[in-house]
């Protein structure tokens, strides 16, 4: 993500007679072509192929090899899952934690960034060190330990929860015995957990960029406020955000991406995919396709609706990306 | 006071980032009376290496260890590095020393194609796999991973081609170099700190990957390590200690690694190699 502007062609101006013969001939093409061919073939031709398939009824895997009639039902997906009012309740909770999860990450890896930007340079290492430690957990690993401390018997959080007098946790919470408690069985309860992992994992990426931004502002105008009198809020509004407004647009939309095709941390928390309860859209194309009976053509479709709405959100990232490059 | 404050988050940021990874280390080196008692230990009483032992010696299945799982992630994400690497040079090369007419569509189309959800290409990319009759076999892995690491890769790669002064292979050139030569000699040494971060992205891509894995492989003896372990690990009974052990064996490279990457980034490529 720090390649993002382009270098500078600085030797342009001086061309010698040899570089202008390279201009015309074919050896950039032929080192481009093995890539293209392997973009075209495993990730735009599928891209393709998920929008067919999503017109067709294919529920039986023989379909898949070519053995067996793909028979067409034309929008005949689309209409059952838009009729089925179960896909609102999916698109609902997709939004929704999308929602909260960007606006958590952006809000906590702000802060984090900001404060990476104030400590001693000894403190920063040690703080920088322990956030790229939850940055580099794979998503696998890292939600298993976190299902682990939510374990209900001997769980961290379950033990911390028991450890709570039992007369204010009877007044907090209804119940003083937690050893037992299903953690992941209510879906909110769910969901919030869910959020706690997701955030972990992206917060650190989002403090990263904020404070390399911040590097690149003239300190200065932060010292030039708060001589003035401004207070770190005012601060914070009126000069960090403007002067970083694009950082923050980027970040927002590359998290609204990530955070509406939670997959993995999903599987692990969820242990399947057979709660229909907490379904989000990657998860409810997945089952729709693979649990039995296999259902392809409207798991097909699912996937172009969630493919249709990243696809607005990539085009405000692609316009910010070509606009940044313009102005660099 | 406000140092005071300052520090004092920072600490509490440091223990949320950290402890997840930290427990899983302690957990995996606990006797198995201590991880299941109703007081957790912040260390561990009596260290021991018997989940370790249990996860590398025993069998998970009849005849298949965790070191089978463990050589099929590593053979997946070995050959996605070694194609990735190499596919992905030559393009940077192209994009970072030649202008030709359609540079620019091509950069456009790298980074519109990194937005792709992969998510939704589980469906038509197991269609594929079974026509091409891949399916339950480790190239099938290799050949989805090889797809989704390429576009960043020659993102990534093409900085640190265009990092290096032209001015070298144009000397170069003066004395008499072929391309070919040139390319060799000078520009991939000098690139080769960069090949190896970019190397270690398309690593983490295929050594993390789970639904896919999930998806194309069927025997239980080619399963790669994330799909062993939900498939495992998954159930009620969940034995924490060998799970943290096997999750620590897995995350502790990609660990490494990441870190190795990050300092590569930071740390000026081929300083001084250019006077002027």
């Amino acid at each position: 993500m720090t390649t993002l502007t382009e270098a500078p062609e600085t030797s342009a101006a001086r061309e010698t007679p040899a570089r202008r013969r390279r201009r015309v001939d074919r050896l950039p093409y032929l080192l481009l072509l093995p890539c293209l061919v392997i973009i075209a073939v495993l990730l735009l031709w599928p891209l393709g192929q998920v929008v067919a398939m999503s017109f067709f009824r294919l529920n039986n895997v023989r379909q898949l090899r070519g053995d067996r009639e793909w028979p067409w039902v034309g929008l005949g997906n689309y209409t059952d899952i838009l009729g089925d009012p179960f896909f609102w309740t999916v698109l609902r909770n997709t939004v929704l934690f999308a929602a909260a999860n960007v606006a958590l990450t952006m809000v906590l890896g702000t802060l984090v960034g900001l404060l990476l930007n104030r400590l001693g340079k000894r403190m920063v290492a040690f703080v920088a060190s322990c956030v790229m430690l939850a940055w580099a957990t794979p998503a696998l690993t890292g939600t298993i330990v976190w299902k682990w401390i939510f374990d209900d018997t001997s769980g961290l959080v379950t033990w911390l929860f028991n450890a709570l007098p039992d007369g204010l946790s009877q007044a907090l919470f209804g119940r003083s015995e937690w050893t037992g408690y299903g953690w992941f069985n209510s879906p909110l309860l769910f969901f919030a957990i869910l959020t706690l992992v997701v955030v972990w994992h992206s917060f650190p990426f989002i403090a990263v960029s904020v404070l390399a931004g911040l590097k690149s502002v003239p300190s200065e105008l932060h010292e030039a406020a708060r001589v003035d009198g401004a207070g770190p809020w005012k601060v914070f509004w009126q000069i960090t955000f403007p002067l970083l407004r694009p950082v923050f647009g980027i970040l927002v939309v590359l998290s609204t991406i990530w955070d509406f095709k939670v997959f993995t941390q999903y599987y692990v928390l969820a242990g399947g995919t057979q709660d229909r309860s907490t379904f989000m859209l990657s998860v409810y194309s997945y089952a729709e396709a693979f649990s039995p009976p296999p259902k392809y053509g409207l798991g097909a479709a699912i996937a172009v609706i969630l493919t249709l709405i990243l696809l607005v959100v990539t085009g405000v990232y692609v316009r910010m990306v070509l606009k940044q490059e313009e102005d660099a | 006071m406000k140092r005071l404050a300052l520090n004092g988050a920072g600490l509490l940021v440091a223990l949320f980032a950290a402890f997840p990874v930290y427990w899983m280390i302690v957990t995996s080196l606990k006797p198995s009376s201590e991880i299941f008692s109703s007081t957790p230990r912040p260390l561990p009483g009596e260290p021991t290496l018997e989940h370790y032992r249990q996860i590398l010696t025993g069998n998970l299945i009849p005849g298949v260890t965790f070191a089978d799982f463990f050589l099929n992630s590593a053979l997946v994400a070995g050959a996605t590095v070694l194609l990735s690497g190499l596919v992905a040079l030559l393009a940077a090369t192209a994009v970072a020393r030649f202008r030709f007419t359609l540079r620019t569509s091509f950069l456009i189309m790298l980074l519109v194609v990194q937005m792709i959800p992969l998510e939704a290409l589980v469906i038509p990319l197991f269609l594929m796999i079974q026509r091409l009759g891949l399916y339950n076999t480790l190239p099938s892995l290799i050949l989805t991973y090889l797809g989704f690491s390429l576009p960043f890769a020659v993102w990534m790669l093409r900085g640190f081609v265009a990092a290096v002064p032209k001015e070298l292979e144009e000397a170069a050139a003066i004395d008499g170099a072929s391309r070919a030569q040139t390319f060799r000699r000078i520009l991939f040494p000098l690139v080769a700190p960069g090949l190896v971060a970019t190397s270690i992205f398309s690593f983490i891509t295929a050594w993390n990957e789970l639904i896919f894995a999930l998806t194309f492989i069927n025997d239980q003896d080619r399963y790669t390590l994330p799909v062993a372990m939900t498939f495992f690990f998954g159930r009620d009974d969940t034995a924490w200690g060998p799970v943290m052990a096997a999750s620590t064996i897995f995350t502790l490279p990609v660990i490494v690694f990441f870190l190795l990457v990050q300092r590569r980034m930071v740390s000026g490529l081929v300083a001084g190699a250019v006077k002027g």
